[in-house]
């Protein structure tokens, strides 16, 4: 079990204890415990295939969708099992806003990609509510003054970067309580990156945000938080600050100062 | 030989020579195989498009021919013709049964005769006096004067009008053309009538319009429950065993033969329903059983080819399933799934054999109204017609192609702005 630090200022948003995941005969994730605070950024950080993605699709309910998978353990938001029989899927999603590896921009016009989440909630009841609502969101996720002009252009036209920010403002719209995101900035150019990290800073208040991250420096600039996965298990996780600068771990030790990953 | 298949250690190799004899010949090589393989596919292409110029151009001379008819003006003194039929009876119900006893076909020919000289009733059409049962159906008043009536040239005079016949029935033609009584136009009847046995006065229309309603009921039928068995097959069914088995099922059902989907039609709507016999809705479910698995296979494939990442951002919002199917998937799937029912469709209307089996080969000299009134289809009135002795019926059969084709190429036009219509360009 990995002791969490007793300041912890508040209840935690998520709270995940024991969880196992499998794909049919084999174990992805292997006992992890971790809390997730709102005011917080925490970074799931680790080498390929150890797991962090996995983990972070059971927190919506993603891993669902691939028939293979099991889940179990306990993972509570805000004290509610998201995996009792009684929870609404389609609500966690809602809730548990998702922002995926690579830009995923419906075919749509921008206005269309933003307004989907709102419309199919119905927290809009009129036309000039959910243009404020898209306005917002755009203006957000900071995409607002490049494409204020050109709403009912394809989201597909955009470019990476800016494609990657529609997506997040897509996320925004629904008014979620979390924000999931899976390695954001993978696919894109330095810049873009930069915008996208000074984003997660701007929402960080408003939002619990997980990201998960191949890049170690960005874990460091953009989290309070850092969770170190290896082959399926937690291995250490405790303030970003901590985890950079006085590991406990020798693997973690190792992984940050680029002995392996 | 161990030694030469050895890979000599890197400093050993010599250095490739890029400009060497050997590698000029090569690259020569591989750029004529580049011009052999374009010039292949070239020639694949025009040799294509000649035997499509071949068919349309064959097709078009001798049916052009089958939408025009030579008519005579043929006058006739009603009060003389001793037709022994009333004004007041013909403006009453018993119209129909009047005219089917008056003697109009024997009129006819007096007439004929009195016009244009002794044989003069063979210059007209079998069914010429069909055409003035018809027109003192529609005026009665015309019993009481003379009148001038177009009625349809025979075979012989119509086809040494188009410059086909002997030597006899041309001279023939330019005699009555001199005297102004033949004209040759638009056969408009050709659109309006049925089949008939005088090549003369037969129609496309209720062959056409029998098509029409089967395409209907074929399309309503084979692509909802199509679309929709493949949404399910693709979206919601676990991947097991029985679902392997629907899927090759559904494989072999797409190439099983048309003849046999006919006998199915047979036994299990005539026989075991009794839907009635020869109509367009029988051939229409007949056909929707051949159509359906064509369009399920070219929907599942649509459907498999939408990226996972649009489902995932859809689901990431928090869509159901259904709002990600039908906003998401399906929207994307359409243009695919559309390019199916086409080739499904086109298949469908060109179709024969299952339908000689429920019965739609039969004579039908009336347009149907419903769906459930005896009808037969263009291919069907095509097979019939070109196995018609009659001389006159070879460029109707080649004018009911023609028919054919074009309702083809309306049909797969529509499909076609109907895809470019929904496809979204990513």
């Amino acid at each position: 079990m990995i002791k969490m630090k007793p300041d912890t200022p508040t209840l935690a948003k998520i709270s995940a204890r024991n969880v196992n995941v499998f794909y049919g005969d084999k174990q992805a994730i292997n006992d992890v415990s971790i809390d997730v605070w709102v005011d917080q950024v925490t970074a799931l950080i680790g080498p390929s295939g150890c797991g962090k993605s996995t983990f972070l699709r059971t927190l919506n309910r993603m891993n669902d969708t691939i028939p293979i998978a099991r889940t179990d353990g306990d993972i509570r938001l805000d004290g509610e099992d998201i995996y009792a029989p009684a929870m609404d899927v389609v609500q966690l999603r809602a809730r548990v806003g998702m922002v995926f590896q690579k830009p995923n921009p419906f075919p749509k016009s921008i206005y269309e990609n933003v307004a989907y989440g709102p419309r199919i909630h119905g927290l809009a009841s009129s036309r000039q509510q959910l243009d404020t609502v898209v306005e917002q969101s755009l203006r957000r996720a900071g995409l607002w003054d490049e494409v204020k002009d050109r709403l009912s252009e394809s989201g597909t036209a955009l470019s990476g970067g800016q494609q990657q920010r529609l997506c997040i403002a897509r996320a925004i719209a629904v008014d979620p309580e979390v924000i999931l995101m899976d390695e954001p900035c993978s696919a894109l150019d330095p810049i873009a990156t930069a915008k996208i990290e000074e984003l997660i800073q701007a929402l960080k208040g408003r939002y619990a945000i997980v990201i998960v991250t191949h890049n170690m420096q960005q874990a460091a600039r953009v989290s309070q938080r850092t969770a170190f996965f290896h082959l399926g298990s937690l291995v250490e996780y405790g303030a970003t600050s901590d985890i950079f600068t006085n590991p406990r771990q020798e693997r973690t030790k190792d992984y940050i100062t680029g002995r392996y990953g | 030989m161990s030694k030469t298949s050895k890979i000599p250690p890197r400093d050993e190799r010599a250095p490739t020579d890029w400009r060497g004899i050997a590698m000029t010949r090569r690259t020569r090589e591989r750029y004529a195989a580049e011009r052999r393989f374009e010039l292949l596919g070239l020639a694949a292409v025009i040799i294509s498009a000649g035997f499509l110029a071949f068919l349309l151009i064959a097709m078009v001379t001798n049916g052009a021919r089958g939408f025009t008819q030579s008519e005579l003006k043929l006058p006739i003194n009603f009060p003389q013709a001793k037709l022994m039929l009333d004004q007041q009876r013909l403006r009453s119900a018993g119209a129909d049964l009047a005219l089917a006893v008056a003697p109009i076909k024997e009129a006819t020919d007096r007439a004929a005769i009195i016009a244009f000289g002794p044989g003069g009733d063979d210059l007209l059409s079998d069914g010429a006096w069909l055409r003035v049962r018809d027109a003192i159906k529609a005026d009665p008043s015309l019993l009481i004067r003379r009148a001038t009536l177009l009625v349809p040239a025979s075979t012989a005079i119509d086809s040494a009008a188009k410059d086909r016949g002997s030597a006899a029935d041309k001279a023939r033609v330019v005699q009555l053309q001199g005297k102004g009584q033949l004209t040759t136009s638009f056969n408009w009847s050709f659109f309006s009538g049925a089949d008939s046995t005088d090549p003369t006065i037969v129609g496309i229309w209720g062959a056409l319009k029998g098509s029409m309603f089967t395409m209907v009921v074929t399309l309503m039928l084979a692509f909802p429950i199509g679309v929709l068995s493949a949404l399910y097959l693709e979206e919601y069914a676990p991947k097991n065993r029985l679902t392997d088995l629907i899927e090759v099922s559904i494989n072999n059902l797409a190439a099983v033969p048309s003849i046999i989907f006919g006998l199915l039609g047979l036994a299990v709507f005539l026989n075991t329903f009794h839907l009635p016999r020869s109509a367009a809705l029988v051939g229409g479910l007949t056909l929707a059983l051949m159509t359906m698995p064509v369009i399920v296979i070219a929907a599942r494939n649509a459907i498999k080819s939408v990226p996972p990442s649009i489902r995932d951002a859809a689901l990431g919002v928090g869509a159901s399933p259904i709002q990600v199917v039908f906003h998401h998937v399906l929207p994307l799937a359409l243009p695919g799934i559309l390019t199916g029912t086409i080739i499904g469709m086109a298949r469908a209307l060109g179709e024969t054999a299952p339908l000689l089996m429920i019965g739609m080969r039969a004579f039908i000299s009336a347009p149907p109204d419903r769906i459930t009134d005896p009808a037969t289809v263009l291919p069907v009135q095509i097979f019939l017609w070109s196995d018609q002795v009659s001389a006159g019926f070879v460029e109707k059969t080649s004018a009911a192609i023609i028919v054919l084709l074009v309702f083809l190429l309306a049909m797969n036009g529509l499909a076609i702005y109907l895809r470019n219509r929904f496809e979204i360009r990513w």
